[in-house]
């Protein structure tokens, strides 16, 4: 195993009740490095995402954060790890009765010393690096679903996470602005050194960010291919991964008959 | 621990030199703002600002803070920066803060109103909240129209799921309350009509203010606790969805979809729950007056079939269908004019039993005086 492995998912099998979901799911996320999961609708991109931070508990096998397992962790340790998670929700999930700055700046209130003045300051330098400069005494609902979007990772980023985590990020923003979140991201995971495990199908965003990936297949239930995207879409044989890979699309060379 | 990071400055030629030293911990707090505001004190004679950050250890998002701060105030004094000492990754950030620029016009201002404005603006807002309430009725009774002439698009499942939610369902809670009504009542009367012997007209006391008043405004009360409420709290969620937006643009009123149901089987329930209240609350009556006194069931059960007139229930169930959509109303409103937050769903459910209550009530005064003057 790479040692500088910052997350090692080893034999995870996914199930609500007695359906399973995914078997036997094993790979690494190197530290610093961008990991896409991908998959399609459905396929359990999202459980994965609730088993590695610990809102669903594993049916079998083990999540390691370095060298420490989060599945087998004592309640307080599993806290302070995650601390130091970032976590962005599909739907953004920012508290609606709160102003941006407020929620950006409660894992601060929370989790550090700082005075509410100290506070603002940073919830303000947070919502700035997001583009939302001047947003800071605004309701969740007066903004617009991209920038709730944008709020609820500068939530996500307010105590320097060491790993983030992006469910379908993009998901629900134009072109321009889904871009600029994947440049957003990539600077952030630059100048902060986190880790960034991101969910999403997005074919634009998963070749321009990722330095690793798993996909998800749900009628196999278990990953069908892993790697680097652009390797995979390459060098993979598996018709599969090229029709996820290029939007259903046939592969050059392979023609059809007639 | 090292100590936390500090800074410092000092004069070099015509430039300020701040030094920026130790760990930057979030955790450790940011360095006081009026230190910031001293040291640049000396800014304002200086030409720019550079640093130098040769003692810095780790750093996190309070230097990022700290220095974009510093920068506003240099930008503010008119005097030039030198980033080029700073470490890379910060300046990244800085770069990533400051490449969009605040949305002119964006920032709230709040200001503070005078009294006069403070008033004038609870007034309108009043005026407003009154013309939202007559909309409300108007568009209410329209709904009302249109399911009499068999035109209102509602689900019949929908109607028959709330007269099981606001009929059969609340019986339990309804049988507690009646019955505990009639048994303090009883007992109340009895301390009272026993120092003159008369205590059989318990039955009388007991059966006519049930019937007259208690049983209709006891229900009326309950089904705004706990019906009146989740009204206001399923039509305010289904507003934070936008739920309510899907209904509107496929041309469903809201007003026939979810209101009229919820009206139609408050005003038709209540009336029965009233009635059955009325009778538990007999009961409750009954056993109180035979176990404290000395009645028999059977002399009880006669003086309240002789005190009691049909006119005596019938007031009481014609006021109960009123008090029906009186709650029901009261909740659908709430509901549909909630905000779209967490905290304003709740705060409609609680204005939806609060102004429940209040219009039962008042509703209720205005009743006892029409009867009076009709001598009903
Ligand atoms: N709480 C739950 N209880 C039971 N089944 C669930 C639950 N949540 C999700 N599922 C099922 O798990 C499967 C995967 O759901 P998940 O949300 O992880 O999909 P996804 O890959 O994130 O899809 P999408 O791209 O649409 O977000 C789905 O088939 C769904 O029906
Ligand atoms: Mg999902």
């Amino acid at each position: 195993m790479a040692t500088d492995a910052h997350i090692r998912v080893h034999g995870l099998t996914m199930a609500y009740g007695s359906f399973v979901l995914m078997r036997d799911l094993t790979f690494a996320v190197r530290r610093g490095a961008v990991f896409v999961v991908m998959g399609g609708s459905g396929s359990g991109k999202s459980t994965l995402l609730r088993h590695l931070i610990g809102l669903n508990e594993p049916a079998a096998g083990e999540v390691f954060y370095g060298d420490v397992s989060f599945t087998r962790a004592t309640p307080e340790a599993r806290e302070g790890m995650l601390r130091r998670f970032g976590v962005l929700y599909q739907s953004g999930a920012l508290f609606s009765s709160l102003t941006l700055a407020e929620n950006v700046g409660l894992p601060l209130g929370e989790y550090t010393h700082l005075s509410p003045a100290e506070i603002r300051e940073v919830a303000a330098l947070k919502l700035a690096l997001v583009g939302l400069r001047g947003f800071e005494d605004y309701y969740p609902s007066q903004i617009s679903g991209g920038m709730q979007k944008r709020a609820g990772l500068a939530r996500a980023i307010a105590l320097d996470p060491e790993i983030l985590f992006f469910d379908e990020p993009s998901a629900g923003l134009d072109p321009v602005s889904s871009r600029r979140l994947d440049d957003l991201i990539l600077e952030l995971r630059h100048s902060l050194g986190a880790t960034v495990v991101v969910v999403t199908h997005e074919l634009a965003s998963i070749f321009a960010i990722a330095d690793d990936s798993v996909l998800l297949d749900a009628d196999s239930r278990t990953i069908i291919a892993s790697g680097p995207p652009r390797e995979l879409l390459a060098q993979s044989a598996d018709p599969r991964v090229h029709a996820f890979l290029t939007r259903g699309e046939e592969r050059p060379g392979a023609e059809t008959h007639g | 621990m090292s100590g936390s990071g500090t800074f410092s400055v000092a004069r070099v030629d015509d430039a300020l030199c701040v030094h920026l030293t130790g760990v930057w911990s979030l955790d450790r707090g940011l360095p006081p703002p009026a230190a910031l505001e001293r040291a640049l004190e000396g800014a304002a004679s200086a030409r720019r600002v550079v640093f130098d950050t040769a003692g810095l250890g780790t750093w996190d998002s309070s230097l990022v803070t700290f220095v974009a701060q510093l920068v506003e105030r240099c930008m503010r004094l008119g005097v030039g920066i030198e980033r080029r000492g700073l470490p890379p990754g910060l300046l990244r950030l800085l770069a990533l803060a400051e490449a969009v620029p605040e949305k002119a016009g964006a920032r709230a201002h709040p200001v503070r109103a005078s009294i006069a404005v403070r008033i004038g603006t609870a007034t309108i807002a009043a005026w407003q909240e009154a013309v939202g309430w007559l909309a409300f009725l108007g568009g209410a009774t329209l709904a009302l129209g249109r399911f009499l002439i068999g035109r209102a698009r509602y689900r019949r499942v929908d109607l028959a799921i709330e007269l099981q939610d606001a009929g059969a369902r609340a019986l339990p809670i309804v049988t507690l309350i009646s019955f505990l009504v009639g048994m303090i009542m009883a007992f109340v009367g009895a301390v009272q009509l026993q120092q003159f012997g008369a205590s059989i007209y318990v039955a009388n006391m007991v059966a006519i203010a049930m019937a007259r008043e208690m049983g209709a405004m006891m229900t009326a009360i309950i089904m705004a606790g706990r019906t009146g409420s989740a009204y206001a709290a399923q039509l305010g969620t289904m507003n934070v969805s936008q739920e309510i937006d899907a209904l509107t643009t496929m041309g469903i009123p809201a007003m026939d979809f979810l209101v009229l149901p919820r009206m139609l089987a408050l005003s038709l329930m209540l009336p029965l729950l009233a009635v059955y209240a009325d009778f538990v609350g007999i009961v409750g009556g009954a056993v109180v007056a035979t176990g404290m006194l000395d009645v028999s069931l059977v002399q009880y059960w006669e003086q309240t079939k002789s005190a009691l007139t049909v006119t005596d229930f019938t007031t009481g169930v014609g006021k109960s269908a009123v008090f029906g959509i009186l709650v029901a109303v009261a909740g659908c409103l709430q509901g549909l004019r909630s905000g779209r937050s967490a905290a304003a769903v709740g705060a409609s459910a609680t204005a939806a039993v609060v102004s429940a209550i209040v219009l039962v009530i008042v509703a209720d005064g205005l009743f006892a005086v029409v009867f009076n003057i009709l001598g009903i």
